[in-house]
């Protein structure tokens, strides 16, 4: 009984925060109910016994996306809340077309409830040979490596993505000192946190993205309060961290490929090894790719 | 009803949300949200298969664990895009983005 309420409790404060960021009185409304819309939805996924996404949820979802819509709303000109001119008629065919859909979506779902799944049981099996024993990581980097290694690509992607649209700078106010001496706690904090749940990722719920996300808002962080000097595309060392994850991900598909059995297929007794190696330069270049996506800056004119 | 199901029903409800918004609204921030919401949405719904088994599932963990990633990033690159379409930041002609 308790357990349906929280479960109510929960579902609904979801939908509520997610209809007021969509339709929130001004856009500074919509951006702060997103966040918590974030931080509820973390709350979910630890609900429902998936801690590794509660933790990546908590750090990307709330955190980094926060920022990353602050920016946004900062860069916005002039009057950012022009009423948003949707006529009621609009709203009500819309609805018209949505109402049905959702009948068909549930009929279409409630079958798959009922469905023993059998993976987990084939997983679990296997999971010795894969140099791991949390099985999320071992998804993650043995028996799927492929996903995270066209992860990494797509995060390349959209970093070049985001580089082709020119420099934009950065404008920061005065950091409030307040945020600066939160920051120099805080920023170790998150490093020790990072590598924490990096090493802790082979056991137990944590890993390469979450640590990467976490590194990326200690940066983020620390760039806001002014405590570090512009992140640029420019800065070798930096270009390094970000092609790093991928290449070394990429060299060990190669040499898999061509010395071993067949592509990512990892030899007997060196899997622990190549895992936890391709996750440590996996979360440094995730790290150095979304904190360039939130708080990168091109290049100057000059230089 | 079982809590899948509940949890499944919620998250194709987040999803329909969102594509109301993304049908109504006209500002670019408010439609990259909606965006973001229907992701999430679709999220909800392979979590609550996940849920299915004691522990959860964890391949469609792990692919979420991806998924997420793979938003965030897409959602930056929205963001400046939207930032781009909404006119220059600067005059343009006065200075050339440097390669």
């Amino acid at each position: 009984m308790t357990e349906w309420l929280f479960d109510g409790v929960l579902g609904l404060l979801l939908l509520g925060l997610a209809f007021g960021a969509l339709h929130g009185r001004n856009l500074y409304t919509s951006v702060l109910l997103f966040i918590a819309f974030g931080l509820a939805l973390a709350l979910v996924w630890a609900r429902l016994g998936a801690a590794d996404l509660a933790l990546a949820e908590a750090a990307i979802g709330a955190g980094l996306t926060g920022v990353l819509l602050f920016t946004a709303l900062a860069r916005q000109p002039g009057p950012a809340d022009l009423p948003d001119a949707t006529r009621t008629r609009l709203r009500l065919g819309a609805a018209a077309v949505v109402l049905p859909m959702l009948i068909l979506l549930v009929q279409g779902l409630a079958p798959l409830s009922e469905i023993e799944p059998r993976m987990p049981a084939l997983i679990t099996r296997h999971l010795d040979e894969t140099g791991v024993s949390h099985p999320v990581t071992a998804v993650l980097l043995n028996y799927r490596a492929w996903d995270t290694l066209l992860e990494l690509a797509v995060l390349l992607l959209a970093l070049l993505g985001a580089r082709q649209l020119g420099p934009r700078p950065l404008d920061l106010a005065e950091p409030w000192p307040l945020l600066r001496a939160w920051a120099r706690v805080l920023a170790p904090l998150l490093v020790l946190a990072a590598g924490y749940i990096l090493w802790r990722g082979a056991s137990a719920p944590g890993g390469a993205f979450q640590a990467g996300a976490l590194l990326a808002s200690g940066v983020v962080l620390l760039r806001l309060s002014g405590l570090v000097p512009r992140l640029r595309w420019s800065f070798a060392p930096l270009r390094l961290l970000v092609l790093g994850g991928l290449l070394v991900f990429i060299g060990v598909a190669l040499m898999t490929a061509w010395l071993g059995e067949g592509w990512l297929t990892y030899p007997r007794g060196a899997a622990k090894l190549l895992i936890v190696l391709i996750e440590s330069v996996a979360t440094l270049s995730i790290a150095a790719s979304l904190s360039l996506l939130v708080v990168g800056e091109g290049e100057d004119v000059s230089s | 009803m079982s809590s899948s199901l509940f949890w499944m029903i919620i998250g194709a409800t987040l999803w329909l949300l969102g594509l109301h918004g993304l049908l109504t609204l006209r500002q670019a921030l408010r439609r990259i949200i909606a965006f973001n919401l229907m992701g999430s949405g679709v999220f909800l719904v392979m979590i609550a298969l996940a849920a299915r088994s004691q522990p959860s599932d964890p391949l469609l963990i792990a692919l979420v664990v991806t998924g997420l990633v793979v938003a965030v990033s897409a959602t930056a690159l929205a963001l400046r895009l939207a930032g781009v379409a909404q006119g220059p930041e600067h005059p343009t002609g006065q200075q050339e983005p440097r390669q």
